[in-house]
């Protein structure tokens, strides 16, 4: 079974709780159907276990299948910077079918952010390489396709695209963090 | 059981286009990926090589090209390669049909298609790694970076 080979750090973008026993990293591509069909599944399953799961993104855009992945994921790590990440991530998902350069500006003036800050931050080359950085350790782990899902550090084999998939596995996770402790 | 470790890798002679063909032997001197994979169109393959389509600068990192290999014809690796845009070549092993998948024992008889395998080979045409997947399991490329960097790694002990 593959296994997460960057454990989840200071860099992750992370929601959920902290203290947390059990985290749910997926590798996502903003324009991929299948990580819009998880996108809902990800925030109920963050609602119902709040106390005890923590959710971390990290991009794996596939650029040449999908041209508007990579400049989809700068312009959510460039909301980063002004601490909307989660906001942008959410606004992309939820708009999948109309994703453009001039659609994820509109994206950043309905969310608020400063103009001159998001266009300079949006090109840049930090935004660049934390993006590669994902991908890389992503490529590194055996991720083969998008989404990839890793709980606890272990690739999750049985997610079919249902939400009971996802909610099953971190039960059982619970379930047997309960048993040991 | 597909060629391992150690073994030469058979040489071939296959059309990558209609009007191209390619030698292993062309490749001397550099590091040489293939990966035999069931047919074009199919989902999963069609995740394996567009994965490796975003993977080709980590491989050319370490002086490795990487070669598809399927029996379908040379018209069928053309519009399949135009439509997911792949930028490195799709081998027709597909007359006689699999020879080239037999000689690397990745040759699945009953459905007359190649095993989803794959060889790391060195810069002299040895087989340094190969590993073959389940079918419907698209292998990543995580297995093949570790094989070329092992093969770093051993050539500095050296």
């Amino acid at each position: 079974m593959s296994k997460l080979k960057l454990p989840v750090n200071e860099q992750d973008h992370k929601k959920g709780s902290s203290t947390a026993k059990i985290i749910l990293v997926e590798y996502g591509d903003y324009q991929c159907p299948h990580c819009g069909i998880a996108h809902p599944f990800t925030k109920k399953l963050i609602s119902q276990f709040s106390r005890d799961l923590q959710f971390v993104f990290r991009n794996f855009p596939l650029q040449e299948m999908h041209p508007q992945a990579l400049i989809s994921a700068q312009a959510a790590e460039a909301a980063d910077h002004q601490n909307k990440f989660w906001e942008m991530h959410d606004m992309i998902f939820e708009h999948q079918n109309i994703l453009s350069a001039n659609n994820l500006i509109l994206f950043s003036e309905n969310l608020h952010l400063d103009p001159a800050v998001f266009a300079k931050d949006w090109k840049s080359k930090i935004v660049l390489s934390r993006i590669e950085s994902d991908f890389d350790s992503g490529i590194r782990s055996g991720v083969n396709g998008t989404p990839t899902f890793f709980l606890n550090g272990s690739r999750l084999e049985t997610y079919d695209e249902t939400y009971e998939s996802l909610a099953l596995a971190v039960e059982n996770l619970l379930h047997m963090s309960h048993k040991t402790n | 059981m597909i060629l391992q470790k150690g073994s030469p890798a058979p040489d071939f002679d296959l059309h990558a286009t209609p009007d191209q063909k390619l030698k292993l032997s062309d490749f001397r001197g550099k590091r040489v990926i293939l990966a035999f994979y069931p047919a074009d169109w199919s989902p999963v393959c069609s995740d394996q090589m567009a994965l490796y389509n975003e993977t080709l600068k980590y491989f050319h990192k370490s002086n490795a090209d990487i070669l598809g290999i399927s029996v379908d014809s040379k018209w069928c690796h053309m519009a399949f390669s135009q439509s997911r845009k792949l930028h490195f070549p799709l081998l027709s092993d597909f007359e006689p049909k699999g020879e080239i998948s037999k000689k690397y024992g990745a040759f699945n008889e009953l459905e007359g298609e190649s095993l989803r395998a794959l060889f790391v080979i060195d810069e002299k045409g040895i087989i340094q790694w190969s590993y073959l997947s389940p079918d419907g399991i698209n292998p990543g490329a995580d297995g093949i970076l570790d094989a070329l960097e092992e093969m770093v790694t051993s050539k500095n002990k050296t």
